[in-house]
């Protein structure tokens, strides 16, 4: 029982460091690919290439003046960005990080909680993360935070349903909730093969969800100053700003273990290693897959446009409903047939 | 271990859902309903009922009550404003709530609490709950799902301009 309780504890923490840690350095790595992608150095004054940059970004926002509006709501002020925080971090307790690693006779799942409901359970988390934006545009007592706030919230709500109705057609092919079987059956061949347009869609809903360019319309500078954190300073605003980068990491695990396999690594039996290794191995794997899926959100940032508030309305309820919901259909048909 | 989960959840269930109505401002008292709603999600999971305690957070606290929230930041109503109701309209609502609480005293006398009343367990296991809505309960699911289609082309009538 106590061996259990602080493997437990030590995983939560490790999952916890690093979740920070890449968040951190995925600050640095945007600077740098913006950099290069518009001819030009990024940061490289702190440190080799740069590496010390973030932890100065740290250092400078928590020596900042804490400034408050006189007519904020006081405590829903302090609960925004906190809440925000969170939720993007709760995410990450049932993704499935690796197979067994067994000491001495027990076994130890590199997966915080297993249960039967792991995908409703971050549908879940998903739907909770608007109220952090929510909760501190509106207490700012700000117009344009506000508006920020209104813009964030109808957007989530929109592009939760085409991803909803993504994950479901994955759901209705695998025929478990739990993340664990879902990427134990891709050992033969990944999700993505069967499903890819369920993946587009997920992956532009993970776009939209994340508030990341080209849906970064809630806090669209040259409309609206910084959107729903234009009243906040400091590590407050740090915490937004964080979160987002969180989200990307975890939106980015889930994709790789939805859709590619997860920890999985192809011919990785036909090494000959101990279990333990293969273990260690298929986590390092997935992390791969994860740093490229945020390259990929990178990428995407630094290369494509803002959309129109109307055409981001259009793309969710036209295109990408009907979509996901003709995907879902043909899925169900196909099941049916098999 | 078991019983004190309980009367956490139970005393913050309560406590929440007395701040919903005390709360002067509305946009509080949305905040202390979708506390409400995640104490008796767990109560759900309490109960072995995953699904449910899931899919009511979604729901629930996920889909409606962001809605409310945002309705009533758009109206961003304030103390000033607050509409003060006459007397008629406050004797009446003391008396439906009062009808309100002998109706559930009543339905709380007959009710035999000696035993336990869930004679299966694992029901809120979501793959029993869709065995037994997709066979037992088939035609109900459907109609409440022809009712909700119903009400969605409704609401998209009703704001399309002509």
């Amino acid at each position: 029982m106590i061996v259990y309780l602080i493997y437990k504890v030590a995983l939560i923490t490790t999952i916890l460091l690093l979740s920070l840690l890449i968040a951190m350095y995925a600050t640095l790595v945007e600077r740098k690919f913006a950099g290069f992608i518009q001819d030009r150095y990024g940061p490289d004054r702190a440190g080799p290439w740069g590496i010390l940059q973030p932890v100065c970004d740290g250092v400078k926002l928590f020596f900042k003046e804490e400034y408050m509006p006189n007519t904020a709501d006081k405590f829903l002020y302090i609960l925004g960005p906190c809440l925000t925080m969170m939720v993007s971090l709760l995410t990450s307790a049932v993704i499935p990080w690796g197979g067994t690693i067994s000491i001495a006779g027990n076994n130890f799942p590199l997966q915080v909680a297993s249960s039967s409901v792991d995908i409703l359970y971050i549908f879940a988390v998903v739907s909770m993360g608007v109220y952090g934006i929510m909760i501190g545009g509106w207490a700012s007592n700000n117009k344009f935070a506000l508006l920020g706030a209104v813009r964030a919230s109808s957007q989530m709500i929109s592009y939760e349903l085409a991803m909803g109705l993504a994950i479901a057609s994955v759901i209705l092919m695998t025929g478990t909730l739990s993340l664990q079987q879902t990427v134990d059956q891709q050992t033969s061949m990944w999700n993505v093969v069967y499903q890819p347009l369920a993946f587009l869609i997920f992956f532009i809903c993970a776009l939209a969800e994340t508030n990341r360019a080209p849906f970064d319309l809630p806090e669209c500078e040259g409309e609206l100053v910084g959107g729903y954190h234009t009243e906040y300073s400091a590590m407050k605003l740090g915490f937004y700003l964080f979160s987002e980068y969180i989200n990307m990491f975890i939106s980015s695990a889930i994709m790789a273990t939805l859709f590619f396999g997860g920890y999985h690594m192809p011919f990785i039996d036909k090494l000959g290693l101990s279990p333990n290794l293969l273990t260690l191995l298929g986590t390092a794997f997935l992390f791969v897959k994860i740093f490229l899926f945020l390259l990929l959100f990178i990428w995407v940032r630094w290369t494509l446009p803002r959309f129109r508030y109307d055409q981001l309305m259009k793309l969710g309820w036209k295109v990408l409903f009907p979509l996901a919901l003709i995907n879902l259909i043909i899925t169900g048909i196909v099941m049916l047939l098999k | 271990m078991e019983k004190y989960i309980f009367f956490t959840l139970s005393g913050l269930a309560i406590f929440s859902a007395i701040m919903v109505l005390v709360s002067k401002r509305p946009v509080h008292s949305v905040l202390y309903l979708i506390l409400c709603f995640f104490t008796i999600a767990g109560h759900y999971i309490m109960l072995n009922a995953q699904f449910l305690a899931v899919v009511h957070i979604i729901v629930y606290a996920g889909a409606i009550m962001v809605l409310f929230l945002f309705t009533l930041m758009l109206l961003n109503l304030n103390l000033a404003n607050e509409l003060r109701k006459s007397i008629l309209a406050r004797v009446t609502a003391v008396i439906a709530g009062g009808l309100l609480l002998v109706t559930l005293v009543a339905v709380l006398k007959g009710l035999d609490a000696s035993g336990p009343i869930m004679a299966n367990t694992q029901i809120g296991m979501t793959t029993n709950i869709g065995k037994v809505l997709f066979n037992e309960y088939m035609f109900p699911f459907e109609a409440a799902s022809v009712l909700f289609l119903a009400a969605m082309v409704g609401a998209v009538m009703m704001v399309k301009k002509e």
